[in-house]
């Protein structure tokens, strides 16, 4: 075996993976593709954010909402080993609500989150939130919209330089004497003598265990070890503005200013691959919405809009699963790689190392995808 | 520092930096008049106050940014000098909505 294990994709998610796993002194190997990879890490809004998440699903809540508690080590050792700083802050995140209804859809979905059962464990910090009207919401980001609604605050909520918190994991994977292998697409995975053969083009290494950690290519690889994991990609634009003097120190849900001072404007979802160029209209929609929320931006020139994909399952929440067929494969893949890179850091690499999956993660298995559904 | 080329012979174009009558050449970019001009020194950070200059000039570094006739963050090496107009060095971030 050349390595104990093997993690098949550099994005996010596979950074926060094998570094984790690497500080259980596993010996890790990274199989990445090249700068054509469709990258979610180096596109995306930034949020580290738990508070609305996990309607239908409280096991989903409750590790959103950890994960964010674990962030505060995360950045705090990264920073440590790599000089880095992720930049995140957790000052509390305003769900801005434009129009009455949008407010009244709001407050009755959290109300439905808060009442479900299995919301509160031990360790797992509680859901709070509040619900603050016109005049509150103004009260509190004294420069938003005069027909802004109100907004739903959580103090869970925060965001953090998801290119910094990139790179910091990169750097510290190099110091850490990992093996990164650009430019290697995996074509092939077959089960030998216990372990693992990963192959593609030219190239094979062999590993005791394996982590698919590959996005929308997580489709193709898994069923060659028993594994399933069905994504969509779903693609988002983004506006960036000029620089600006901070105006803006909490995160909100499709607006926020980051510690650079760049105003970020999202956030669209569209269920396509090709993104190839932002689209107009949307553009149109998200620069609409966010000068009725901070009027102040009608003068703020954008200097980038972008578009690119990120991944999600086919009810949105993760996927964690370890094969049964092949023992030591491990498939992950989630919309929310960011607010999740904590948990993905510092808590799955234990369970990946001792080769079982927590009973926690058990609701996160495709098998809820099989029709008929598992009982 | 920079010298411009002797082939050339545009004609000259006249703007004014911190307030001062500068000379520049027709289609010059405001950074590439600024450097002519001996201005090395053109904006101040944020963050630190440090001083920066125009750096890569096509439009990528964002470290020329300047003030031109009252409207802060405008890349120097992508604006062309156009007579009479008014330059200023940035200090700091500029905050939307305040133009004069």
């Amino acid at each position: 075996m050349d390595y104990d294990v093997i993690v098949i994709g550099g994005g996010l998610v596979g950074v926060s993976i094998a570094w984790g796993l690497s500080r259980c002194g596993q010996r890790i190997a990274i199989l990445d593709e090249g700068d054509v990879a469709n990258r979610a890490a180096r596109a995306n809004f930034g949020l580290v954010w738990s508070s609305s998440k996990g309607l239908g699903n409280a096991a989903y809540s409750r590790w959103s909402r950890t994960s964010t508690a674990n962030w505060h080590r995360l950045a705090a050792e990264l920073k440590a080993e790599t000089g880095i700083d992720t930049g995140f802050v957790q000052s509390g995140g305003f769900s801005i609500r434009l129009t009455p209804t949008e407010l009244e859809r709001g407050i009755a979905s959290m109300a439905r989150l808060a009442d479900q059962q299995g919301m509160d464990a031990e360790g797992t910090p509680p859901l709070e939130y509040e619900i603050l009207d016109q005049a509150e919401t103004r009260r509190r980001l004294p420069l938003i919209g005069e027909t802004v609604a109100g907004a739903i605050f959580s103090p869970l909520d925060g965001h953090a330089n998801p290119l910094r918190l990139f790179a910091g994991f990169h750097k510290a994977l190099q110091q850490r004497g990992v093996h990164y292998f650009p430019h290697r697409k995996t074509t092939a995975i077959r089960h030998r003598a216990g372990g693992f053969e990963v192959a593609g083009e030219g190239w094979r290494l062999g590993a005791g265990k394996i982590v698919l950690a590959a996005g929308i290519g997580n489709t193709a690889l898994a069923p060659m070890v028993g594994l399933s994991v069905p994504l969509s990609p779903s693609r988002g634009q983004i506006i960036v503005t000029e620089r600006l003097k901070p105006f803006l120190s909490h995160a909100t849900g499709y607006l926020r200013q980051t510690d650079e001072g760049s105003v970020l404007i999202g956030e669209s979802k569209e269920a396509t691959i090709d993104h190839q160029r932002p689209r107009g209209p949307i553009t149109a929609v998200l620069a609409e919405r966010a000068l009725r929320t901070f009027p102040l931006l009608r003068d703020a020139r954008a200097v980038r809009i972008w578009a690119a994909f990120r991944v999600v399952t086919p009810d949105g929440y993760p996927i964690y699963e370890q094969s049964e067929r092949f023992p030591g494969a491990f498939a992950v893949a989630c919309h929310s790689g960011v607010t999740l890179a904590a948990n993905h850091a510092l808590v799955l690499p234990r369970q990946i190392s001792a080769g079982a999956l927590s009973e926690d993660l058990s609701v996160f298995h495709s098998r809820r995808f099989h029709v008929p559904a598992a009982v | 520092m920079f010298r411009r080329l002797s082939d050339r012979k545009e004609s000259s174009v006249s703007f004014t930096f911190n307030g001062v009558p500068t000379m520049a050449s027709q289609d010059d970019s405001v950074a590439a008049a600024l450097l002519a001009a001996g201005h090395c020194s053109t904006r101040r950070t944020p963050v630190s106050g440090a001083a920066r200059g125009p750096y890569c000039m096509m439009g990528v570094c964002f470290e020329c940014l300047v003030k031109i006739d009252g409207r802060p963050n405008r890349q120097a090496c992508l604006t062309t000098v156009v007579e009479g107009m008014r330059v200023e060095t940035q200090n700091g971030a500029a905050m939307p909505g305040q133009e004069e």
